[in-house]
C-alpha cells in the first residue's frame, strides 16, 4: 500500500519559479504519467519525489509521511542514461543494492549467501530479457538494453515508488515498443507505484493509469520567470474497473493455477468448476 | 591531387617510417663522431659507439673501488628507489584525498583553493627549504618528488571525481548506498584507471625532480653521476645513462600501461 501527496509545492531557484502550487494525491498502485513542455519542470518535479531537490514551499509525503530528506532505497530511479554503473559487469550490477544493504564494510556477499543472490539476480536478468548477457559490462550492450538493466538493478531492491525519467527518450521506435511491455507487465507483477516523465503523449496514454499535463497556468511576457508550472490537466487514462478487472483476471488465473497443482488428477471434483464459474460470473 | 591530411601509409610502411627518425638521429651521431675522431682521436665530445659500449660493460660488471659496488646497478637501484617511493606516496595521497576531497561537499569547498593554490608553488624553488627541514638524505629527496607530483595527481582525481554523472551517484543512494560504500563500490573503481594515467603523465615530472635532487646532494644514483661526471667531460658515461633512464621511463611507462588493460577490462570497452 503506497500513497503519494503533494501538498502546495513550490521549487524556486533564487528569483525564478519553475514549479508553483503542486497538488497531487496518488493511490496506490498507479502508474502516473507527466508530460508538458521541455523544460517546465518535469524533471525537477520528479527530482523533488526522488529528495534530490527539496521544494521551497509545501511538503511531499508518501504513505502519510513526510519523504526522507535523501534519496532512500524505498524510491528506485531509473534515468535516460547512466543509471548503471560501467566498472561491474550486467549481474554485477544487479546484486549491488542487496550486497550495499547486507553488507555494510566490504559491499561484498560470500559463500553460500551470495550463490543465493546471484541465483534470485539472474533470475531477474532472465525476466527482462538479459540472461545471456550477465557476464558482459553495460558498454558492450545496446540502449535498450542498458534500461532493462536499470529497471532489474532498481527492482531487485523492491521500492515502493518507482520514477523514471524519460527512461525511453534515447531509444529506437521498436526497443521503445518492447520496453512498454516490459513495464507494464513490470509494474503489475511487483504492485508498486510509477511516475514515469515523458513528452511522448501515445506512450503516456498506452502506459499511465493516470497522466498528468505540466504547464504554465499564467505567463508574464516581461518576466517569464515569474511565473511557475503547475499541474493543468489530470486524465484518469484507464478508469479504475478495467485496471481492476486486469488485476482480477491475473488473480484468477492465479487461483486457477495453484488449484490445478494442488488437485492434478481429480479433474473431476466439483468444487473446482464451481469455483471456476463463480470468479468468471464476476 | 587529394588533400594531404587524406594520405594515409599502410601498416608495414607506417612501421618503417616510425623507425626512421631514430635511423636518422643515430647515422648523424656515428657520421659527426667518426669525422672528428678522425681529427683527434682523444675527441671526448662525441664518442664512438664502441666506447659507449666498454665503458657501460665496464660499469655493469666490475666493482668501483670507491664505493665497493657495481656503479651502474647500485646507481639505478638508488635512482628507482627514490622515484617509487615518491610516485607511491603521491599516488596514494592523490587518490585519498582526491577521493575524499572532490566527493564530500564541505572538504571541497574547504580544500579545492587551497590544492589548487598549493599545485603553482614550483617545487625546486622550495627544495631549499626542503633541505632545511629534511636534511641532505633520502627524505628530502622523496619529499621533493612528492611535492612536485602529488598536487597535480589530487588534482586529476578530484576532477575525475567530479566528472562522475550525478545520475549515477543518485542511482547509488537509491539503492542504498552509505558514504563509504559508494567511496569504495563506485568512486574508487572509476578513479583507478585515471590515476595510472595520472602516474603515468607524472613519470617525467618525478625524474626531473629525482635528477635534480641527486645533482645536489647525494652519495649515489643515476642523476648523481651524470652531474659527477660532467666535471671530466665523460660524454661516454653521460649519453648512454640518457638513454638509460629514457629506457627505463619507457618501461614504466609501458607497465603501467599494460597494468591499466589488465586490471580494468570495463574501462577500455568504454574507450573504444
Ligand atoms: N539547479 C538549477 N538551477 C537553476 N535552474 C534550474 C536548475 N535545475 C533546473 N532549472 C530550471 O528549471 C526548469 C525546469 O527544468 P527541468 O525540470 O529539467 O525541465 P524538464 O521539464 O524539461 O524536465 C528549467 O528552465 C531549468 O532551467
Ligand atoms: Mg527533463
Amino acid at each position: 500500500m503506497t500513497t503519494i501527496t503533494f501538498e502546495n509545492v513550490w521549487k524556486e531557484y533564487d528569483e525564478r519559479v519553475v514549479l508553483e502550487q503542486v497538488n497531487l494525491s496518488l493511490d496506490d498502485h498507479e502508474f502516473l504519467v507527466i508530460i508538458g513542455p521541455s523544460g517546465v519542470g518535469k524533471t525537477t518535479l520528479l527530482r523533488m519525489l526522488l529528495s534530490q531537490e527539496q521544494p521551497t514551499r509545501g511538503r511531499i509525503l508518501i504513505d502519510g509521511e513526510p519523504i526522507a530528506s535523501e534519496p532512500t532505497a524505498d524510491r528506485g530511479v531509473v534515468f535516460q542514461r547512466y543509471s548503471v554503473f560501467p566498472h561491474r559487469t550486467v549481474l554485477g550490477n544487479v546484486m549491488m543494492g542487496p550486497q550495499w544493504a547486507g553488507a555494510p564494510i566490504l559491499g561484498r556477499f560470500f559463500g553460500a549467501r551470495r550463490k543465493a543472490l546471484e541465483e534470485k539476480a539472474m533470475a531477474l536478468l532472465t525476466r527482462v530479457g538479459l540472461g545471456e548477457h550477465a557476464h558482459k559490462y553495460p558498454a558492450q550492450l545496446s540502449g535498450g538494453m542498458q534500461q532493462r538493466l536499470a529497471l532489474a538493478q532498481a527492482l531487485i531492491m523492491k521500492p515502493k515508488v518507482l520514477l523514471l525519467d524519460e527512461p525511453f527518450g534515447a531509444l529506437d521506435p521498436g526497443t521503445r515498443k518492447s520496453m512498454h511491455e516490459l513495464v507494464g507487465e513490470l509494474w503489475e507483477e511487483n504492485r508498486m507505484t510509477i511516475v514515469m516523465v515523458t513528452h511522448d503523449l501515445p506512450e503516456a496514454f498506452l502506459l499511465g493509469t493516470r497522466v498528468i499535463a505540466v504547464d504554465k497556468r499564467r505567463n508574464d511576457p516581461q518576466a517569464p520567470e515569474r511565473f511557475g508550472a503547475s499541474i493543468v490537466s489530470d486524465f484518469e487514462a484507464k478508469c479504475r474497473s478495467v485496471r481492476e478487472s486486469r488485476l482480477f483476471e491475473a488473480e484468477r488465473a492465479r487461483v486457477r493455477l495453484a488449484l490445478l497443482a494442488a488437485a492434478p488428477a481429480t479433474g473431476d471434483d466439483p468444487t473446482v468448476p464451481a469455483f471456476e464459474t463463480a470468479l468468471v460470473k464476476d | 591531387m587529394r588533400r594531404i591530411i587524406n594520405y594515409a601509409p599502410r601498416p608495414g610502411v607506417r612501421l618503417i617510417l616510425a623507425i626512421l627518425p631514430f635511423v636518422v638521429v643515430l647515422a648523424i651521431y656515428m657520421l659527426g663522431s667518426n669525422a672528428r675522431l678522425a681529427v683527434e682521436p682523444a675527441d671526448k665530445l662525441m664518442p664512438s659507439f664502441a666506447s659507449f659500449w666498454n665503458t657501460m660493460v665496464r660499469m655493469a660488471t666490475t666493482v668501483d673501488k670507491a664505493t665497493n659496488q657495481y656503479l651502474l646497478w647500485w646507481d639505478t637501484w638508488l635512482s628507482l628507489q627514490r622515484l617509487f617511493l615518491g610516485l607511491g606516496i603521491s599516488a596514494v595521497l592523490g587518490l585519498v584525498l582526491g577521493i575524499i576531497v572532490g566527493f564530500v561537499p564541505y572538504l571541497r569547498a574547504t580544500f579545492e583553493p587551497f590544492f589548487a593554490a598549493f599545485s603553482l608553488i614550483p617545487p625546486l624553488a622550495v627544495l631549499p627549504i626542503l633541505f632545511i627541514l629534511f636534511g641532505l638524505g633520502e627524505a628530502s629527496k622523496i619529499v621533493l618528488i612528492v611535492f612536485g607530483i602529488a598536487p597535480f595527481i589530487i588534482r586529476d582525481v578530484m576532477l575525475r571525481v567530479s566528472a562522475l554523472p550525478t545520475e549515477q551517484i543518485i542511482k547509488a543512494q537509491t539503492l542504498g548506498a552509505s558514504t563509504w560504500q559508494m567511496i569504495s563500490g563506485v568512486v574508487l573503481p572509476q578513479v583507478m584507471p585515471r590515476l595510472i594515467d595520472s602516474v603515468r603523465l607524472s613519470l617525467g615530472a618525478a625524474w626531473l625532480f629525482v635528477i635534480a635532487a641527486e645533482a645536489i646532494t647525494s652519495e649515489g644514483g643515476l642523476g648523481y653521476r651524470i652531474f659527477l661526471v660532467r666535471r671530466y667531460l665523460a660524454m661516454d658515461v653521460i649519453l648512454p645513462y640518457v638513454i638509460w633512464i629514457t629506457l627505463l621511463a619507457f618501461l614504466m611507462d609501458y607497465a603501467l600501461r599494460r597494468l591499466a588493460v589488465a586490471a580494468y577490462p570495463w574501462d577500455q570497452i568504454k574507450a573504444a
